[in-house]
């Protein structure tokens, strides 16, 4: 198709600057923002966006059109996870709108740069319950770091320019512009703002010196310290800062879900993850600590366990960009309102300037011989010698015929918690998961967000049955974009982590966990045009791995798992870490 | 109440805003006794006057949820210093000719206002601190109050310390 410039051919001329569409402003600041890609779905109020998308900035952006709204959410999430730069989606009014509200929650609860441009019905309209109308930014005010609905076509450049500052800046997260139809059609002087202040928003990302001085002297005199790493370490690109910190005075590292990556699992010093699905390890470390440096990091329930009992002997630092995360669920001795890399830095010269105490030195080899005692006592195990496939030995081969150079979705319940302990990874933004939601079917859509950012790496979406068909229609996404995502479903015929809670404190009354009636996921994947791939017996896994990544396109494994097996250790919702269900 | 919070927050004069606060509170479960805004004498900020109640920890998050609020330009806890608090309220009370005298008498002992008088009732307005509303409320009520309007409380710290954006007053 030629391409038009309608801009020039149509453009009114106002003294000397010329006045362009709001659809042409609207892309040229997404272009001045260095965006390359745009996820999403067309519909009416959109229309004169899209239409001038491809009639004028085809070469600037690769737009993927998804087949639900709530993907194109998740996988320009899934796209800022995996580069560190926002995510952008654009999608219709109303039913368009309302389709992104879980992404929009997923990205919040994890601090994820996710902008969401939807359209509106014309500003006259508004209020009156047109057609495809919703109050979007009604809606979404709770599960948004902020939102705004644009009054007129004047506003539209400056509102992107602050909508990418506050997405990028301080806490990351989800905003949301809301387009009324006559404000993208009508037309207006276009000039993209340099810089932006927003004098209401000022977060705070350097560290108050005292109050490091103050944490430097507690990490002298530690004893039995371990750090606990959160997402905020991968969000401000501090896990070179974290390693030398924690190499240089020989401290144990546990991460969150949302922290993995951010500290090489395969280095001795890490302790694997903690909380209720944690290491035996992590937990009885927090449980035993004298020093907690909690860093990036919320102190989640699913990480703390029952609060009053969480690291009762440890004085505990922490360092976190969001004030209203201090003090929230854990009373902490020293808070530092900084981002993580900042507040690391500056840990860092103290202790270089004054090291530990010997003494304290002396104590810290006795605790790494206790932490080396509890990883003897209870390493992950399952059976590798049965027939029937064991879930964690799939991704234990995922892990091993991808050399740990993959990056990983994962979806939500057991299949996410197999991935998190068994596939170990070493670089940040390799593990991408709706930790703070939970939203299932998240995984496959943000593969596609991930394989979009980074068409040459391997990226495999680890999946449930359950969660897979909450998104399974994207399968002709990846179709159509030649997208190689690789999805290995782990598959029981159960909501798997909903059954294991029903086996252990529900009598097992397994109320409607059962999803066996289920399509054949290996005859759904070539419906679509993909390849499906089977195996049923241990023995099998690896070839079909092998096959599947020797595969170009998208590939669907479907492994038949054993159905009863759980996910160990575990700890009872509220009840203290140290209280393990071990298998 | 115990543990009474004044909160003063200068804020955007912007439409959502208050839709933004009154989602915060509700959406953590926080409570708001009264809550009042109007503009500033700048008009494109508005003061809202919050009264809160809860234990330290609760209000500490609440104060720092409001900051964390993108139109939310400073946020003051009044309590912590000294603050003069007013509320305006107008009482409807059941004032048939026998009762009359002693309603004018209560009027007149707080310093209120007849602003309204009809057949067999009248209308007070009063203005003061919460003790001083809750005081003639309770006179009042023995001659039988028919409505009760009340403004929730606005207040400003005493002294020269202001709430205007760019004070350091938080």
């Amino acid at each position: 198709m030629p391409h038009i410039k309608t801009s020039i051919v149509f453009a009114e001329r106002d003294g000397t600057k010329l006045k362009i569409s709001g659809a042409e402003i609207l892309l040229r600041s997404l272009k001045a923002e260095g965006v390359d890609t745009i996820f999403g779905y067309p519909g009416g109020a959109v229309i004169d966006i899209f239409d001038t998308l491809v009639r004028e900035f085809s070469e600037d952006f690769k737009f993927i059109l998804v087949r639900h709204e709530q993907a194109a959410v998740h996988a320009a999430d899934g796209y800022a996870r995996a580069t560190g730069r926002p995510g952008i989606c654009l999608v219709t009014s109303g039913p368009g709108g309302t389709n992104t509200v879980t992404g929009l929650a997923t990205a919040y609860m994890d601090s994820i740069p996710v902008i969401v441009f939807t359209g509106q019905v014309p500003t006259p309209l508004i209020g009156n319950d047109a057609f495809q109308e919703a109050d979007i930014v009604g809606i979404t005010r709770p599960c948004t770091k902020h939102n705004y609905l644009v009054a007129q076509t004047e506003d539209l450049a400056s509102t992107i320019k602050e909508a990418f500052f506050i997405a990028t800046t301080g806490r990351p997260g989800p905003i949301l512009v809301d387009l009324p139809k006559d404000v993208v059609q009508n037309k207006a002087q276009f000039e993209y703002p340099d810089k932006i202040e927003v004098p209401t928003y000022k977060p705070n990302v350097k560290a108050h010196l005292p109050s490091v001085k103050r944490a430097a002297e507690l990490i002298r005199q530690a004893e039995r310290p371990v750090i606990y790493a959160g997402g905020g370490v991968i969000t401000s690109g501090a896990h070179k800062e974290l390693y030398k910190f924690a190499s240089m005075l020989n401290f144990p590292v546990t991460s969150t879900l949302m922290g993995l990556g951010c500290f090489p699992a395969t280095h001795p010093l890490f302790l694997g993850m903690l909380g209720m699905h944690g290491t035996f390890r992590a937990n009885m470390a927090i449980d035993n600590a004298d020093l907690l440096l909690a860093i990036g990091a919320r102190f989640d329930d699913r990480v703390t366990g029952r609060v009053e009992e969480f690291a009762r002997d440890a004085k505990i630092i922490h360092i976190d960009i969001d004030p209203t995360s201090i003090q929230k669920n854990i009373v902490v001795d020293v808070p530092i309102v900084c981002d993580a890399h900042d507040g690391l830095s500056r840990l860092i010269e103290e202790l270089e300037a004054k090291g530990r105490s010997p003494k304290a030195d002396e104590k810290l080899k006795e605790w790494h011989s206790k932490l080396t005692v509890w990883r003897n006592q209870q390493r992950q195990r399952f059976d590798r010698t049965t027939e029937i496939i064991k879930p964690q030995f799939v991704v234990e081969k995922l892990y091993e015929l991808t050399k740990g150079n993959a990056i990983i979705t994962t979806e939500v319940g057991q299949n996410q918690m197999w991935a998190a302990q068994y596939y170990l990874f070493d670089n940040p933004r390799t593990f991408l998961s709706s930790g703070g939601l939970g939203a299932m079917g998240y995984g496959f859509p943000a593969a596609i967000g991930a394989q979009v950012a980074y068409p040459d790496k391997i990226v495999i979406d680890i999946a449930g049955d359950g969660s897979i068909q909450m998104n399974i229609q994207e399968l002709a996404t990846v179709v159509q974009y030649k997208l190689p995502v690789k999805i290995a479903i782990l598959n029981n015929g159960y909501l798997g982590m909903v059954r294991q809670w029903q086996e252990r404190f529900y009598d097992q009354v397994y109320a409607h966990t059962d999803i066996t009636v289920a399509p054949d996921f290996v005859k759904l994947a070539e419906a679509y045009g993909a390849v499906g791939l089977r195996a049923t017996k241990s023995s099998e896994v690896e070839n079909v791995i092998k096959e599947s990544l020797k595969t170009k396109g998208p590939v669907i494994i479907d492994f038949v798992v054993d159905r009863e097996e759980g996910v160990y250790p575990m700890v009872p919702a509220g009840a203290p870490l140290k209280d393990m269900i071990l298998v | 109440m115990e543990n009474r919070k004044v909160i003063s927050a200068l804020v955007e004069n912007k439409p959502g805003v208050l839709a933004r606060v009154a989602g915060m509170f509700s959406g953590r479960s926080f409570n708001i006794d009264s809550l009042s805004v109007a503009p500033t004498m700048n008009p494109e900020f508005s003061r809202m006057t919050i009264v809160t109640h809860g234990n330290e920890a609760i209000f500490e998050q609440i104060i720092k949820q409001l900051r964390k609020l993108i139109n939310i330009s400073k946020v003051q806890d009044l309590t912590r210093g000294d603050y003069v608090d007013r509320e305006l309220v107008l009482i409807k009370v059941k004032a048939a000719s026998i009762k009359r005298a002693e309603a004018l008498r209560i009027v007149e002992i707080f310093r209120a206002r007849i602003v309204d008088v009809a057949q067999d009732n009248l209308t007070i307005e009063v203005t003061g601190s919460q003790g001083k509303i809750e005081a003639i409320l309770e006179l009042l009520s023995s001659l039988g109050i028919l409505e009760v309007i009340r403004t929730g409380t606005v207040a400003i710290p005493r002294g020269r310390k202001g709430l205007k954006a760019g004070d350091s007053g938080d």
